[in-house]
């Protein structure tokens, strides 16, 4: 049994690690995670437990994930009898064991530095804010019944803002890519996050123009098609508003919604 | 010029990489900053007044334009984030292979544990640390009892997680030896023990694992390193810049609500 990759293509993080094993032709299964069926976030719903209600697909994706991430279901990687969790771990394992292009994560140790270091400040300032449209334009409405609360949509897009232009002031700058003239882990997890609020109809590349210059060079750098495959399902994010969620689960999971918007 | 070290250690980051660099014996001109006081790292003095607000906390960060402290000077380069400074000193003075072990899975079990830690052990002790001795010092009176409870209970949901999937019984995180992950875990969990919350007492396992890292570092460098903020409880309001303190005690109260 080779690599597994246990993922959500909804998710950020899974997106980063799709397209950084596909651009690389690292061969691995896809283990796809439908967070939404099968269960949210990868928290069992207390129905669910009790047998009220089977997931609708068959045998499904997150038990394996979940008895392998203990922590989180996706991402996720099994290699043999090795598993692992968190997307960071899971990008530089994979860059080590496969030995990527050396701009991935430069074996220079200054630049590898500063990839290191955007990696560190994205997941307390981007990844902080970016996911949040995502619960309150469409996930939050759609569990809770509840129309969007737009103060709180402006307040995430004001913290979103900020962390941007600290993106583009201290990290990007003039440059082609974050760490220079090539695109490393960096620029991958940066994109696959700013993608999330796209695709809920925030278009924060729309009035930033280095921004959207930068994105365009990394689309071209993992391959335009690759891109738009993996971003297919959040641009289409709307159509998760069709999904019929079981009442029950709706009813179990609005408190703990509602608590996440404070 | 050579290495310069920026750090305040009554910031958990800044105390992991202090302990790494002294105990590696790895040459470095200590540049102390005073959070507290308003002051910056080098960047201080171009920051716009906007950016004043200093802070250690992980909650902190959100209204923080950019943490300054620790923060790493090596000639012209310049460096922040903990983990990342740790790993360059790593690599730069080539330390030994058991603090990020070049073995590809036990590298990766470090990248792991250093990546959860954030959200989690790092999140809940700093809440709790602000909950129980930060904020009642800005403001002047204790939180609200059920805060702070709430903040203990999740700090506990996140150490249950941490011996059960990470520590596993094991002597250190990623085995038998000593490793960043061990460095940053119990640097981040003395700051909950500061504000007064003995952790340890109950976790027999937890109590015995802090044992072992406080010997592989040193126990006397660990003291050394930790006498700031055991003594946390002590500082007054008045050591706090005044034009500080209403505005920490804004942003705080915004974290733990």
């Amino acid at each position: 049994m080779g690599l597994e990759l246990y993922l959500d293509l909804l998710s950020q993080p899974c997106r980063s690690i799709y397209i950084f094993a596909r651009t690389n032709n690292i061969p691995f299964e896809f283990k796809h995670v439908e967070l939404f069926k099968d269960s949210v976030l990868g928290k069992k719903p207390a129905a669910a437990a009790s047998g009220a209600e089977r997931p609708r697909t068959g045998p499904s994706n997150s038990e394996g994930a979940g008895k392998i991430s203990l922590l989180k279901k996706v991402p996720a990687l099994k290699d043999g009898d090795f598993t692992l969790a968190e997307c960071t771990a899971i990008l530089l394992y994979l860059s080590r064991k496969y030995n990527t292009p050396d701009h991935w994560y430069p074996s220079d140790i200054k630049k590898r530095a500063q990839v290191d270091e955007y990696l560190s400040w994205h997941h307390a300032n981007i990844r902080a804010n970016a996911p949040k449209t995502m619960w309150i334009k469409v996930l939050i409405p759609l569990f809770t019944g509840q129309p969007l609360p737009s103060e709180k949509l402006q307040e995430v897009m004001e913290g979103l803002s900020a962390s941007l232009k600290q993106f583009e002031e201290r990290f990007l700058q003039d440059k082609a890519f974050i760490i220079g003239s090539e695109i490393s882990l960096a620029d991958l997890v940066a994109i696959v996050e700013l993608m999330q609020p796209v695709g809920v109809g925030c278009d924060i590349f729309e009035d930033r123009p280095r921004l959207m210059e930068w994105r365009k060079r990394v689309e071209e750098a993992v391959g335009k098609e690759l891109f738009f495959q993996a971003h297919e399902m959040i641009l289409n994010v709307k159509e998760l508003s069709n999904i019929q969620i079981d009442p029950q689960l709706k009813e179990h999971l609005a408190p703990v919604l509602m608590k996440m918007l404070k | 010029m050579g290495l310069e070290l920026y750090l305040d250690l009554l910031s958990q980051p800044c105390r992991a990489v202090y302990l790494f660099a002294r105990c590696n014996n790895i040459p470095f001109e200590f540049k102390r900053v005073e959070l507290m006081k308003g002051e910056r790292g080098w960047e201080g003095a171009a920051a716009p007044r906007r950016q004043r607000a200093g802070g250690s906390c992980p909650e902190f960060r959100k209204v923080n334009v950019l943490m300054k402290v620790p923060a790493l000077r090596d000639g012209s380069f310049t460096l922040a984030e903990s983990v990342a400074i740790l790993m360059y000193l790593a690599r730069k003075f080539k330390t030994p292979d058991h603090w990020y072990p070049s073995d590809l899975q036990k590298q990766a079990r470090v990248d792991e544990y250093l990546s959860w830690q954030q959200a989690h052990i790092r999140g809940k002790g700093s809440k709790l640390f602000l909950s129980k001795v930060l904020i009642p010092l800005l403001a002047g009176q204790p939180l609200p009892p059920e805060k702070v409870e709430s903040a203990t209970e999740e700090l506990n949901v996140v150490l249950n997680q941490f011996e059960e999937k990470f520590l596993q019984g094991k002597p250190f995180i990623v085995g038998n030896d000593i490793s960043l992950a061990d460095l940053v875990a119990l640097v981040e969990l003395m700051q909950p023990v500061a504000s007064g919350y003995d952790l340890f007492e109950e976790r027999p396992q937890l109590a015995e694992w802090r044992r072992r890292v406080e010997e592989a570092v040193g126990k006397q460098l660990f003291q050394e390193a930790h006498e700031e903020i055991l003594n946390a409880k002590n500082v007054t309001a008045d050591k706090i810049a005044p034009e500080l303190r209403e505005h920490f005690k804004q942003q705080l109260l915004k974290q733990v609500n």
